[in-house]
This record gives structure tokens, sequence and C-alpha cells, in this order.
């Protein structure tokens, strides 16, 4: 079976729903773990490699959450099959770039995910919808329990799982979420909320576009320090930090809402107007107005629309995703019409902005935009 | 202002992290900070990541006494993680235990691990301390100048030594 074969449609997997999923994409923990003995996979030759890969890849694919698994190896995976995982949020650009000697193995629901040689020898993510990262702890900490009973780990007493890089030595646990924040963004609040998660230990970013530019409002909030601290005690305060800036987020929506109504049912207008019309678009432009149109939607602006259309056209629009429909080679000119033919044809059904909030009246449109 | 990692590029890309009261900022062209995983999702980006390619491991080469030190399990120098701002193995921080200490302070909560430990490491910590306790009965015992006990606890000590070297192998890193 092919990985697209094998990969839920993203219809489907937009439909996904979990806790507070009006803001949180998704949640995610991740293990970093090695085996003793054997050089990590940056410095290994290529026969220790795979000596690592054929000891991990059979006993990660005996357990039972891993039953019915993808399990394939890196240099059996075309670009394009790559760049979907990449895409899907599934394996990172490091593993990406894998050939022999690496490997993944996938479960059917996505939600277990164990790269197998990236920087480390073992790199294990556990993934939920929405805000469900104690629910993603107690998962990947079962698969690490049972997989260090086939596995002689690397571990020491006082520095605890030893891992490639020393930034994540100690419990190898990076636990994340992603957060979709336009109301943030658009109250121009982001950057102070960044520095203030910030001063707690936790790193902030955007997702897409690069370095501070956040493309689609998408950021991620992880922790940062893997040593002195217990696991739960990580998780627990991601997850504080994490319904303070939901609450902050709704608290901006509200006020915008409130304050200059104008204002934003213009971005979400001109957001539908432009993808539900153009004939050829950017992935970034793309992006950036489904950002917009998503907050129109949380706000009942569109009727016949629901929030998983518009997470789905998120996963469709990527670059990867929409040349997999065709067998030659797109350009990227030839993509963008194709991005916009597509938007068009699935926002056909949708009805234009119609704002609930009393629409006249209001303040005067804001002169920056 | 040029970009930290190839000083060729204008910066574009501004990071900065406030861990206590210490600021640690990073200035990249865009190319490198894709290249180092900026917005990667599951990289599990970290600053601390990006300042070990950058000044922390040159620091490390330097307080190491130089950059011969060698690995004697995977044969990786302090010159090679200069380099590469990773290790070469598990046995690497044993190796370059000296040199790491101080930059783990600055990167970490702490430099003592208190999460998760393996269960066979957890059995020999039990272990240990059961020993510990037997030692003390049969102290007792020895000065009581009760001998059928002290006998016992002799053979009790024996059992728990052995548990343990059999489970030692499973310990060190
Ligand atoms: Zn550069
Ligand atoms: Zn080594």
């Amino acid at each position: 079976m092919t990985i697209h074969e094998f990969l839920s449609p993203p219809s489907e997997t937009a439909r996904r729903s979990g806790p507070h999923d009006r803001i949180v994409l998704s949640s995610r923990v991740r293990l970093a773990r090695n085996l003793r003995g054997l050089a990590f996979p940056g410095w290994a030759k290529k026969p220790e490699r795979l000596r690592a890969l054929e000891i991990i890849r059979p006993a990660v694919e005996s357990l039972p959450q891993l039953q019915g698994a993808f399990s394939e190896t890196m240099d059996n995976l075309g670009p394009l099959d790559k760049q979907i995982l990449v895409e899907r949020h599934l394996i990172s650009c490091e593993h990406m770039a894998k050939g022999v000697g690496s490997g993944l193995v996938l479960n059917k629901e996505e939600s277990l995910c164990v790269m197998i040689n990236e920087e480390d020898h073992l790199r294990m993510q556990a993934l939920r919808p929405g805000l469900q990262l104690r629910q993603a702890w107690l998962a990947i900490d079962q698969v690490d329990s049972e997989l260090e009973r086939k596995l002689d780990y690397a571990f020491g007493p006082d520095l605890g799982y030893l891992t490639a890089c020393p930034t994540n030595l100690g419990t190898g646990i990076r636990v994340s979420a992603m957060l979709h924040l336009p109301g943030l963004v658009l109250a121009e609040q982001i950057n102070q909320i960044i520095a203030s998660v910030n001063k707690l230990g936790l790193a902030v970013r955007g997702l897409y576009g690069e370095g501070t530019e956040a493309l689609g409002n998408v950021f991620q909030v992880s922790n940062q320090m893997t040593l002195g601290e217990v696991e739960t005690d990580i998780v627990e305060r991601l997850n504080k930090v994490l319904l303070q800036i939901i609450e902050h987020e709704e608290n901006s929506r509200a006020k915008l809402l409130e304050t200059k109504p104008k204002f934003v049912f213009n971005q979400t207008g001109r957001a539908y107007g432009i993808l539900a019309n153009a004939h050829s678009i950017t992935s970034k432009e793309t992006m950036n107005l489904l950002s917009m149109l998503r907050l129109g939607v949380d706000l009942g602006e569109f009727p016949g629309a629901d929030r998983a259309l518009i997470d789905e056209l998120f996963i469709m629009t990527q670059p990867g995703h929409l040349q997999k429909q065709f067998t030659e080679k797109l350009p990227a000119d030839e993509r963008d019409i194709i991005r916009a033919d597509m938007l068009r044809e699935r926002l056909r059904h949708v009805g234009r902005s119609n704002p609930k909030a009393p629409s006249s009246g209001g303040p005067a449109l804001d002169k920056r935009n | 202002m040029l970009c930290m990692i190839c000083k060729e590029n204008p910066a574009k890309v501004h990071l900065t992290q406030i861990v206590g009261d210490k600021m640690q900022k990073v200035d990249l062209c865009e190319e490198c900070a894709k290249k180092k995983g900026v917005n990667d999702p599951s990289a599990g980006f970290a600053l601390a990541d990006l300042l070990l390619g950058l000044g922390a491991s040159q620091e490390i080469a330097q307080s190491s006494g130089g950059e011969d030190i060698k690995c004697p399990n995977c044969g990786f120098t302090g010159a090679d993680f200069k380099k590469a701002g990773r290790l070469g193995c598990s046995q690497c921080y044993q190796t370059f235990a000296d040199s790491l200490e101080g930059l783990l302070k600055t990167m970490h909560k702490g430099t003592k691990h208190v999460g998760k430990v393996p269960i066979a490491l957890r059995h020999s910590r039990d272990l240990s301390e059961r020993l510990k306790h037997l030692q003390k009965k049969l102290e007792k015992a020895v000065t009581a100048e009760d001998f059928e006990q002290a006998a016992s606890l002799r053979d009790e000590i024996k059992a728990a030594k052995d548990q343990i070297e059999h489970l030692a192998p499973k310990l060190t890193p």
C-alpha cells in the first residue's frame, strides 16, 4: 500500500475534532530516544544506521498500538510522498531529507508517528486534534514504556535519556500545540503575547512562512527545556499557558467585533471575495486569506461553510497536495491557476458574508486597510 | 546586519528568547532559518539549538582543552562537536562531561534529570536501597552477636548484590 492510499483524505482529517479546536488545531508530544552504544544517526556510518533501523523497526511494528500501521524505509518513499507527509505535519523537514537507513511507522488514525534515525534513533510522537496535551502524553508514555522492554535505551541516572543534541537531554520531551490566532494578530497584540510566553521559557513561532512572519496566523507553542523538570509538570505548564492564550484570543475577537466590526468584516469579506473568485493565487496568499475566512466562519458569517471545509482547503492547497493530483510536474505559476480553480469550485456553495453583528452605525472603517 | 550562520546574506529573521533573566538573540537570513528548521513543527525547534550551532559549541571545544578530545566509543572529537552542534553517541556525554556542564546550565531548568526512568533502573534503585537497609541490619546483628541472623542477612545481601550486578550492564550509558 502506498502512503497516498494509506493517509486519510484531507476531508476526513479536517473533520477530526477536539476540545478548543476553534483555536487549537492540534496537540503533540514527542519523545527522543537512542540506543546505547550505537552512534547517533548524524554521526553513524551507513551500516550502523541500518543496524539501528533493523533493531528498532520490528520492535515498533510489534506494538499493539501500531498494528496495521504504515511502515516504510525513507529510501522507498518518493519526494512527493515525503512532501505530503511534511504538509500533514507527520514528519519533519529533516526526516524528509533522509534516505537509506531511516524509516517511518505511522498508525491508521495518524495519531502515532515514529521516525527512525531522524536526528535521534527514535523520535516518537502522539498527535491529537484540539487541546489534548495530557492525552497525547499518556499515549506516547505508554508506547515508550512498551518499547523500553524491547530496546536498550541510552540513559544516564543524572542526565536522563541521552540525545544527539544536548537541547533534548533528560526527558527528551517536546510538548507543542498549533494555534490559530487571527484575533491577536488583527488586534496587534500577538507580539506582546509572544514576549510574555517566552518569559516562561516556552517558544512561540509562526508555523508557516519565513522567520517571524506567520502565514495563516498559525503559531506553534512548545517547551524549550527538557532537563530538570518532570514530564507531567512540563505538560501541565504548557496546558495552563495555552488556556490563557485561548482566552486572550477570544477576548481579542470579542473586543474587535465590539469596537471595529467594519474592520473585521472587511478582512473576512475580502478574503471570501478573492478566494471565491480568483483565477490565480499563490500558496502564501491562500493561507492568509483562508485564515480570515476561518475567522469569519468562527463568527458565523458565512452560511454554508464550516470550519472543516476551511481546514480541508488549508491542506489541499499546499504545493505537494496540489501536485499530487497531477501526473506531470507542474511549474509554480500553473499550480497557482489550479489552486484558484479548486478554491472557486469548493467555495461555490458558500454564501456571501452575512455578518450577524450590526453592520451599520459601527465605527468607521479602519484607515489602515 | 548579516546572518550569524553564513555571514553572507542580510539577516531577516530575528529570534529572541528570554529564559529567567537571560536574553538570547539570533539573527539569520531566510535561507539559513529554513535550513535550521525554524518553521518546522515536527523538528521541535529550540533557540538553544541554534545558539549551539553558533557560539556555544565553540566554547565547548575551547573549554574542553582543545578540539582533540576523542570519544573512545565512537571517535567523535571536540572539533566535530564544534562543527555539528550534535554529539556522536551516548558515551560522548561522559567524554565531554566537564565542558557540557556549563552549557546544560544555560540551556535547561536544571542539570539533573528528574523525569521518567526506565523500569530496569527503577528496580535497581529499589535494590540498592534494600541493600543499604540489609547492611544496617547486619551491623546491628553482629553487634548483638546474633550470628544466626547475621548469616541469613549475609545471604540476602549476596542475593541483592547479584541482582544489581545482573542489571548493571543496562544502566551505564
Ligand atoms: Zn545565512
Ligand atoms: Zn561518542
